[in-house]
This record gives structure tokens, sequence and C-alpha cells, in this order.
């Protein structure tokens, strides 16, 4: 909402008030001033001239050469490219040395001719293309003939004024009108408030006697009120009109519409003047649309309306939709001579439904969105009237005709000032409370203690203790309240299980070189189930703003890898990223995807880089492996945790694992196939997703100490010849199952496939170490032993080497 | 006399020998050669039978005294020659201490997380407990049961990725707090809530699609808006410095009543006016209030017995403001000169 400050104090006395100062305190008190706008800045010294002669430029097909008086002794030269310069005109001009948009105008030549200054638009003078008026839109403004010449033109276009911006919350609908604003910046300042006049003439002719109004829709049109207005001259606005229009961010049309809209701002009420004739048969019915049903609206689109919208008709074909747009062929134009002006009060969800459906969000249904005053349908109509009668020579016809079926009753708060302090935490006095309540002219009244308040109709966001609760403290001023933390228990707060140990597997992974990435959740139908680690329906939205954010992710992996390729194209070869986050799949019975919390990380380029002793490691396999082992064991998950070969859609055939949790699934780990690494850019690189939900929710047991060894172990190895396939886990599952209770560990210390091996052939090498915390370990117990787990092996078919 | 000329000329010969040696080597050698078993003097000591009986102890006593002079001096070089051997080996061990030390790979963790992280201790610390919920929701939770019934114009605040009628990706942190206060069946809390939201908006240098919000409510007996005033102090004074200021200014939203925003006096130029404050020497940093009535209704709390409040604020523009980043689409892209950035710690 733009309010200009020399609209408002005709409602309030703003005398000696900075506009600053009166932003800062409006804001301070209920409503964001977001901006504080001077008209007059960045320009000086414009001047209202008069175009006394105009010559063609002799160099130049567009430019004109005029001679412009400014009540000055001579005549002063400025030459001018308008196309719309026309002798006799009255135009605004920059003089000499002054300012617009904050340039320096200086007398110069134009193609060899002397200028002294320039002409000026409304855009040049700092107007938005978008509200100056069609006919001036393209050209220089022409000011009414009565303007006197050299008269200062920031005075004259009433630049002279300053705009506060006010950034309003859905609830402040009363602020959506000049009125509305008056009353809050009245209660602020503490000032009484002037109405406007809305006393006109009628004619002996009643309006019913040529308009009949019917209304079937009646519980989402509780009330409609038309006035009728017969010889109207269309021309255009007064020159203080426009300039209240333009202030408020509306285009000048003619008279008939720029005062609807100027009641509009005024009043926050939405009008509609209708072409009695056009309307063609002196009814006005309002009702529902048919299924299907066709308007053309006054900004000439053909649109379809459905059964919920409202419309206003003649009777026969829909004229308008309510309090959404006109329609085309009853508007104004310059022919009408009668007006059939409309105030009425429609149901605020229909209008809203109304304007979604047709994609037509107007001044008008947004006022009736947020609800409007009920008690300002009449005032507005007969302001209507009365403009019309003293701008546009209309003849008033007497009365309106009107259907009221309307509560305008206001809402009625019972409050106790111990409430309100209470919630609050502060002591009010109840004198204090009424002096508020009454500066915002709320009705007040005090009984038994109690405030009894009838809250006035424009303000429609009060209806409850809280919000008087709010009225008073914003006024009171929130810097009264004071500084204090609640009472009453007080428990330990803290993390959760499953909290504490997703933070724990945080610190871990970024403790093993693991950045923390965030990407989106949602991503294109084709990458959504990319890597999955199951098969679920995929949930996509209803209207997506784009393919590549249309549905939920179903693993993380693809965006993580997305962000490695964008840090190696940007000369970051090695790159280490991991995620936590949700997976969506399936359907709950809640009706919800179920969000399964993930793991993932994506590693590529050296794992190791220290350049000057020339050890570079490049990441591999057993890097990422090594990383995940570490956040096992500090799990408690070491021995729960197996690895199988694997096949996962996009990663390395033979450099794939599952990773498994008592023999269960969780998740995978491995290379990114080779056609995948090409595709983005990648060298090496190795990926793994997992089940978080799953790791974090197996159970830990208690830490016990177990005592340091107090005897020597003793430790043999042994290196086995098998088959290329064979798995270094099998092998130490039969070594284990072989060595006995004195087998305390198995470590793979050598892997071999070189030539000297026979092809299909490696060789592996384990260190076996025996120990028992009881005593030292005869050597008779240690072969005795080892001899088991060599005849094991021997058995499954290695061989000893 | 032959053998004791012979006793001089070779105790002269030996000292001359160990004096000339430069290593233990060397020394081992000479050693070996003149004071072992098959060395001249142990073969001198041999000779001793040819000698007559009463010249036998003179000379024995001499022979040995030659040893041990000899021995001593063969001691005294042989330290020498150590101690050498030790200086040797330092100087050649000696390296470049200024040369860059092994990189030990650390990371760390996102921004957001580290803003998210000191919030959440910060309120753990106050006795608040982490409440977390669905990022795909219910219509109802993320509007309705916070008093944004269908059709409310507030809903065009928060422009709604929808999946269906009833179903939509959340807006705000705050359906957990309904679901909190449905679970919590009218008993008092305190909970701060942390997550991932989502509005429909084109991702620019000020707007992202998906961003995160951390919320906080408290209900409870009493609950006061000066408790509201007082816990964000609090906050304020912790996050941004202990001589941080705040001011509340009214607001809207339809879960609160009344409603407030939370400005902080610039950290940069202490209300000064300057940059990052606009000039204005106040810097918004959150939305609050009291819980409005029908939500607590709606959640089964007795609003004429309980109260609360509620704040709520955006990660991304606290960690904007704090670190100065300029794009919170960095957020998002994981750039590792960016997220590498946020490794080290501050006072």
């Amino acid at each position: 909402m733009l309010v200009s400050l020399k609209w408002l104090s005709q409602y309030v006395d703003l005398q000696g008030l900075e506009a600053e100062d009166l932003a800062e305190k409006i804001t301070r008190s209920g409503i964001e001033v977001e901006g504080v706008h001077h008209l007059s800045k960045g320009i000086k010294k414009i001047m209202v001239g008069q175009i006394k002669e105009i010559k063609k430029h002799p160099d130049s097909d567009h430019l004109n050469i005029c001679q412009v008086d400014f009540g000055e002794d001579e005549l002063s030269q400025i030459v001018c490219g308008a196309p719309n310069v026309a002798e006799g005109q009255k135009i605004v001009a920059v003089r000499p040395n002054g300012y617009v948009g904050g340039k320096k105008i200086k007398k110069g030549k134009l193609r060899g001719e002397v200028s002294n200054g320039m002409i000026c638009s409304l855009q040049e003078l700092g107007i938005e293309g978008k509200v100056v008026p069609k006919k001036y839109a393209d050209g220089i403004y022409v000011l009414p003939e009565e303007t006197p010449v050299g008269m200062d033109a920031i005075k004259a276009l009433g630049l002279d004024d300053v705009i506060l911006e006010l950034g309003l919350t859905p609830n402040r609908s009363d602020a959506m009108s000049m009125l509305g604003v008056a009353y809050e910046v009245a209660a602020i300042l503490s000032e009484e408030i002037k109405l406007p006049e809305t006393a006109h003439e009628e004619s002996a002719q009643k309006a019913e006697e040529v308009l009949k109004v019917r209304v079937e829709a009646k519980d989402v049109n509780p009330m409609y009120t038309a006035k009728v207005v017969k010889n109207v001259k269309i021309g255009e606005s007064p020159l203080w009109l426009q300039q209240r229009l333009m202030a408020a961010g509306v285009r000048p049309l003619n008279n008939v519409v720029d005062i609807t809209n100027y009641i509009l701002m005024e009043y926050g009420q939405p009008l509609h003047a209708f072409d009695y004739d056009a309307l063609g048969t002196g009814e006005i019915v309002v009702r529902l649309a048919k299924e299907g049903e066709p308007i053309k609206t006054l900004d000439g689109q053909d649109r379809v309306l459905n059964a919920k919208n409202l419309v206003i008709t003649n009777g026969k074909e829909p004229v308008a939709v309510a309090g959404v747009m006109g329609g085309y062929d009853s508007e104004v134009t310059d022919k009408t001579t009668t007006v059939v002006i409309e105030s009425a009060y429609f149901d605020g969800l229909t209008v809203r439904y109304t304007a979604k459906d047709l994609g037509l969000r107007s001044e008008a249904s947004a006022r009736y969105e947020k609800g409007v005053d009920p008690n300002r349908v009449i005032p507005a109509a007969e302001r209507a009237a009365q403009l019309l009668a003293e701008i546009a020579g209309g003849e008033v016809l007497s009365g309106a005709v009107v259907f009221d079926e309307l509560d305008k009753t206001p809402a009625k708060v019972v409050v106790s000032p111990d409430f309100v302090n209470s919630r609050l935490g502060m002591k009010i006095s109840l004198n204090e409370m009424v002096t508020i309540l009454t500066r915002l002219k709320f009705d007040v009244e005090t009984a038994n203690g109690l405030l009894y308040i009838d809250a006035p109709t424009r303000r429609q966001d009060i209806k409850i203790e809280e919000d008087i609760v709010e009225e008073i403290a914003r006024l009171y001023g929130y810097d009264e309240i004071p500084a204090t933390v609640p009472v009453g228990e007080s428990k330990a707060g803290g993390l959760n299980a499953y909290q504490a140990k997703r933070r724990l597997i945080h610190h871990q992974l970024q403790g093993s070189g693991l950045y923390q990435a965030l990407t989106y959740s949602l991503t294109s139908d084709e990458l959504s189930q990319k890597y999955a680690l199951e098969t679920a329906p995929t949930t996509r939205l209803l209207m997506p703003m784009s393919e590549e954010r249309s549905t939920l992710r179903q693993s993380i992996l693809p965006h993580l890898i997305e962000s490695v390729t964008y840090n190696v194209s940007r000369q970051q070869d090695s790159v280490a990223l991991y995620e936590i986050g949700s997976v969506f799949l399936g359907e709950t019975e809640e009706g919800l995807p179920r969000e399964e919390s993930h793991l993932a990380a994506v590693m590529t380029g050296n794992w190791l880089n220290n350049a000057w002793q020339g050890e570079h490691k490049k990441v591999d396999f057993f890097v990422l492996k090594g990383i995940l082992e570490s956040l096992f064991a500090k799990l408690d998950l070491t021995t729960r945790i197996t690895y199988e070969t694997a096949v996962v859609d996009g990663l390395h055939p033979g450099r794939t694992a599952n990773i498994l949790l008592d023999g269960k699934r969780i998740g995978f780990l491995g290379q990114l196939h080779p056609a995948e690494q090409k595709a983005n850019g990648l060298k090496e690189t190795y990926v793994m997703e997992l089940n978080l939900e799953e790791i974090i929710a197996a159970s830990i047991e208690p830490l016990v100490y177990v005592p340091v060894p107090r005897f020597p172990s003793i430790s043999r190895d042994i290196a086995l010849i098998v088959d290329r396939t064979t798995k270094a886990a099998d092998l130490e599952a039969t070594i284990r199952n072989a060595g006995g209770k004195l087998l305390k560990e198995v470590n793979v210390f050598d892997l071999y496939e070189g030539e000297k091996m026979e092809l299909g052939k490696k060789s592996v090498a384990f260190t076996l170490t025996y120990f028992t915390p009881e005593r030292t370990l005869t050597d008779e117990e240690v072969v005795a032993a080892h001899d088991k787990v060599v005849a094991a092996l021997t058995e499954s078919g290695a061989e000893l080497r | 006399m032959a053998m004791i000329e012979q006793l001089t000329q070779l105790k002269e010969e030996v000292i001359e020998k160990i004096t000339a040696t430069e290593n233990i080597k060397q020394l081992n050698e000479v050693r070996v050669a003149y004071l072992g078993k098959k060395g001249p003097i142990t073969d001198l000591l041999k000779g001793m039978g040819k000698l007559p009986v009463e010249e036998r102890p003179k000379m024995g006593a001499l022979v040995n005294e030659v040893r041990a002079e000899v021995q001593h001096i063969h001691d005294v070089r042989k330290a020498t020659l150590e101690e050498q051997a030790i200086q040797e080996q330092l100087e050649k061990e000696a390296i470049d201490v200024t040369l860059p030390g092994r990189p030990v790979k650390v990371a760390n963790a996102h921004p957001l997380t580290r803003v998210i992280e000191e919030i959440e201790d910060l309120f753990i610390s106050m006795g608040y407990e982490v409440a977390e919920g669905p990022e795909v929701e219910k219509d109802y939770y993320n509007f309705e049961a916070l008093n944004l019934p269908k059709g409310h114009p507030a809903r065009d605040m928060q422009d709604t990725f929808y999946i269906s009628e009833e179903i939509l990706m959340r807006t705000h942190t705050s359906p957990v707090q309904a679901r909190t206060m449905e679970k919590k069946q009218g008993a008092s809390f305190k909970i701060i809530c942390p997550g991932k939201v989502f509005r429909r908006d084109n991702d620019d240098a000020t707007h992202s699609h998906q961003f995160t919000q951390i919320e906080g409510l408290v209900v409870g007996e009493n609950i006061r808006m000066s408790d509201l005033k007082g816990t964000l102090d609090i906050f304020a004074k912790k996050m941004f410095g202990e001589d941080r200021e705040i001011r509340l200014r009214p607001s809207f939203f339809p879960f609160t009543e009344p409603s407030v925003e939370m400005d902080i006096s610039c950290f940069k130029c202490g209300g000064e006016g300057c940059n990052v404050c606009k000039h204005t020497g106040w810097i918004e940093i959150l939305g609050a209030g009291m819980v409005h009535p029908n939500v607590l209704s709606m959640a089964g709390y007795d609003p004429k017995k309980v109260s609360g409040f509620a704040f709520g604020m955006g990660p991304e523009r606290i960690a904007m403001l704090k670190y100065g980043v300029d794009d919170i689409r960095h957020f998002y892209t994981n750039d590792v000169r960016f997220l590498s950035q946020f490794h080290r710690t501050e006072e």
C-alpha cells in the first residue's frame, strides 16, 4: 500500500512531523513501513511554461524548436523530441542547471540549435510508466489550461509529497485504505480523525424507478447497493484526482473510473461502474455462474466461468465477475451518459477462489478476500455519487437500490485487565488500557473491573481477547515489556538417543576428512530412483516449477555426485563429500511418503596428498571402506557388519559391495561405473549410501573394561594359494572356525596376484595371533591350534605356500 | 734391557697408531692388533718366561702399566671418535623444519549445520528438547492446525509445493510444533525444531526453493510475552555478542497473537548504521509471538489454562549475516572452497 502523506493529511493532522519519524512510529506500533519516497528527490528547478511557437528543427525529422513562455521577459527556446508537443500547451520544463532524476540539465545545443532546458514527460519526473495516463505515456505531460505560467512545477504536479510504502500483513486489511491508515496514524499520534464529505444533491427521480436489483446468491452476497447517476460527462479527471491516483500507484483513465478507483483507495470498498444503457435491461441479478458460462472481461479476455464463481448479470448474461473484474460490454466508455455505481459486500472466499480460478488478482479482489468493512458499503456509494456530481457533472438519482441482509454489528470482546497483564507479563492499569483502546476508536465500557469492547467493523481482525492484548501491547510499546524467563518446573533438555548418535556420525565422518554437503530433496523424475536402495513408488509434485525439481529423491547420491562434478570442473580434483538426509519412498498409512534418513558419501582424486614428499595416495575402494569400518567400530557394529559382492546399477560390477547388518542389506559401496564416471566428467570415483536409521537403531553393548593382557601373545604367519575368486572373508571365517578359543586375531598382511602366480590363482597371507589371558601359552598349545587351522584350510582347497 | 726398550718402542708405536685413527673401526683394528690375545704386548708377557726370575715381577708390572696406559689412551680416543660419529650423524640427519607438515585430513560440518547446532545447544542448555518431523506434510499440520484454514488469505504468504490437495512439502517447521503438541497431550514442554522447508520460489541470490528453519515453542501454565522477550534476549546475546540489544516490532503470523518480529542492534556497527543493517542500526532476525488460542485448542490444550510462545528463524539468513555470505545458493552448491572456510572455531 502506497500512502501519500498529502492525501493522508486530509484526514489526520500531520503538521510538524517529519516523514521519517512518522514512518518509524508506524513501524514500531504495528505496520512495517518498507520505504519512504520523497517524490521531489533528484528534481530541481522545474517550472510550468506555455509553448508559444513551434518550428521544425531544420536538421531533424522528429525534433521541434519550441519557444516557451515562463512568465519572464523573454521566451525561452527549448528543443523537444516528443511527438505530442503542440502550440499553446502548458508544459513542465527543467530550466538550465536544474535537475531531473538526479541529473543536471545544462543549457546546450541539439544538432546546432540552442536548447535552454528540457520539456519533461512524467516518467522523466520519476513517475512509474505504468501509472502515467495513456495519453501521455509516450510523450510530454500536458497540464490543464488554468495552470499559471512560471509556477513551480513541483507544486503544480503535487511532487511536494512523500509516499510511505506500507508492507501490509494479511490481517490488516483495514490499512488497505487511506481512511484505515488514517485511523491507525491518529491512534499512534493521539489525534482526531476527519471523515470525507459525502453530502450531495439528488434529483427527484428515484434510482429504484430505473433499476431493479435482485440477489439470488444471498449467502455469498449479503449486501448489494447501486446508485444511478445520469448525464455524466466522461472526460479527464481533474489534476488533483490524477495525482492522488498516480501517488497510490493507479493509472488515471477517465473521470468515472478514476472516481471508483479513488474511493477504493480512500474507503477500501471496491466499486464498479456500469454503463446503464449497455446493461440494456434496467436490471441487475446477482447469482452463481453456470458451469462453462462465458464472459469477456474489460481487459478484452474471453473467460469461462464455473458454478462456484459469483457473477453480476443483467438478468440474461454476466456483465461482471463479482469482486474481481467488470465485463467488457458494460464498461464505461466515452459515450456513456448514465452510470450505475455498484457498492457491494461479496464473500471473501468466493472472490478468492474466483480470482484464483481466472488467474485474475485485482485491487478489488485483494480487498474482498481479506474482508471489507460492512459499514462502509453505503458511505462509499454516497461518496462516489458526490464526486460524480462534482467532477463529472452528473445528476444523482435519489436514493439507492439496496439489497441488504448483511450483519453489521461490531465484534464484542470482554477482557479482564488481569488477562492482558498475565499474557504480557506487565502491569498496565485499567485506565491506560481504556485510553489506548479509545485512541484506536474502539468503543470501551468498564464494569466489574472488566473491559467491554465493541471493535469497529473496519477492524475485521479483532475477534478475541488475545487480539485486544496485541492492540494494547503494540500501542503501549513492546519496549516496555520486561525480559523474564519461564518459571515453573524445569526439565533437563537435550538430544534424544537418535539425534545424539546422528551427531556423533556427523563428527566422525568430518573427522575422517569428508565435508558435509547439503543438496536438494527435489530432483527430476529420471534421477529420482537412480541408486535407490529399494524399489518404491515415487512422489511427484502436483505443479512442479521445472522438470528438474519435480520429484522427491529416493537416493542422495545423484545430487551428491553432481556436487562432486561441480568441484572437479573447478580445479578441485580431490573431493570427499557426505550428506545425511531424507529420501522419500512409497506411501505410509497416513498418506505421506515414508521418509527414511540416509547417509551417502562420494570420494574422488587423492586421499593422501603430500606434494614435497612425493606421497600421493589415490582414493580407492578400501579408503572409503576403511572410513566406514571406523564408523561402524564407533557404533559397536564391527562384528555385525559384513560385505558381499554386489551388482548395483551405475556402479562398477567388479568393485561393488553390499553392506549387511546382521545379514540384512542396509546399503552399498563401490566405484562408479566407468561409463557413469565419464558421463559426469569424473575420474575414479567411489560412492556409498546406506540406511542411517538401521545403523542408529542397532543397539550398542555397554562398555565394560577388559583387563590389559598380562601374558604375551604368540603370532604365526600363514600364506595361502587360492583361486582368484576366493574371498578373504571366507578364508578368515575358515581360520576362525578352526582356530578355537586361543585364536584372538586374524589379519591379512599380504595379497599377491602377479606374474609369478599360476593363472587364476592368488596368494593371501594372514597373521594369526594366539592368546589366553590366563597364562603364557606353550608351544605345544599353539602348534596344536595352528595345525587345526592348516588342516581346515587345506580341506577347503587352499594350498600352503 | 732389550725388553724394556722393546716395550717403550711398542708403547710409542701403539699410541701413535691410536691417535691416528679416524673412526671406531680403525680404532678397533688397532686395539685388536696391539691389545688382543695375539698382539705384541701379550707376546711380551708370554716372552717373560725367558727372563730371570727376580726380574719377572718388575717386568710384569711394567708391561701391565704400559698396557693400562695404552688402554686408557684407547678409551679416550674411543670416546672422542664416538662423540664425533654422533655429531656427524646429527649433521647428516638435520632437516628443514620450515617445510610443511604431513597433512591430516579433517573436514567440517556444513555452515548451516554449524549454525543449527549452535542454536540447538544454546536452547538445550535452557532445557529444550529437539523435535523433528517429516518434510512432506499434511495440509492439516502445515496450515489448518496452525489457524490457517483452507482459503485463508495468509496462505499466500507461503507459496506452496503441493503433492496432492491434502499433501504438501512443508513450508515451515511449524507443523512439528502442531504434531508435538498433539503428542504431548496437554503437558507442558519446551522444544526447538530445526529442519528443511520448501517454497515455490525461483532460486536466485536471495531465494531458494529449499532452505532451513529453526523454530522454538514453549507451552505451559502462565507463559508470558515477557518470557519470550527474555528468552530471545539471551539468544541474541549468546549468538551475536553480549552487548546486543533486542527490540520487538508488531507483526502478523496466523499462529501467534500477539505476533512480533525481533531486531537486534547491528553487530557490525553497534547501531551507528552501516551496510549490514542498511543504515538503520537494527537487523531483523526472527518472527515470534504468543501461541494463538486456536492453535492450542486444536491440539487439545485449554487456552484458558495454558499459554505459550513460539519463535522461528532462518539459519541461512543468520549464516549470511554472521559470515557475510552474499548468495544463498552457496549453501546448496557444495563448493569445497566454500565449505572448507567453516573449519575453524570462533571466539
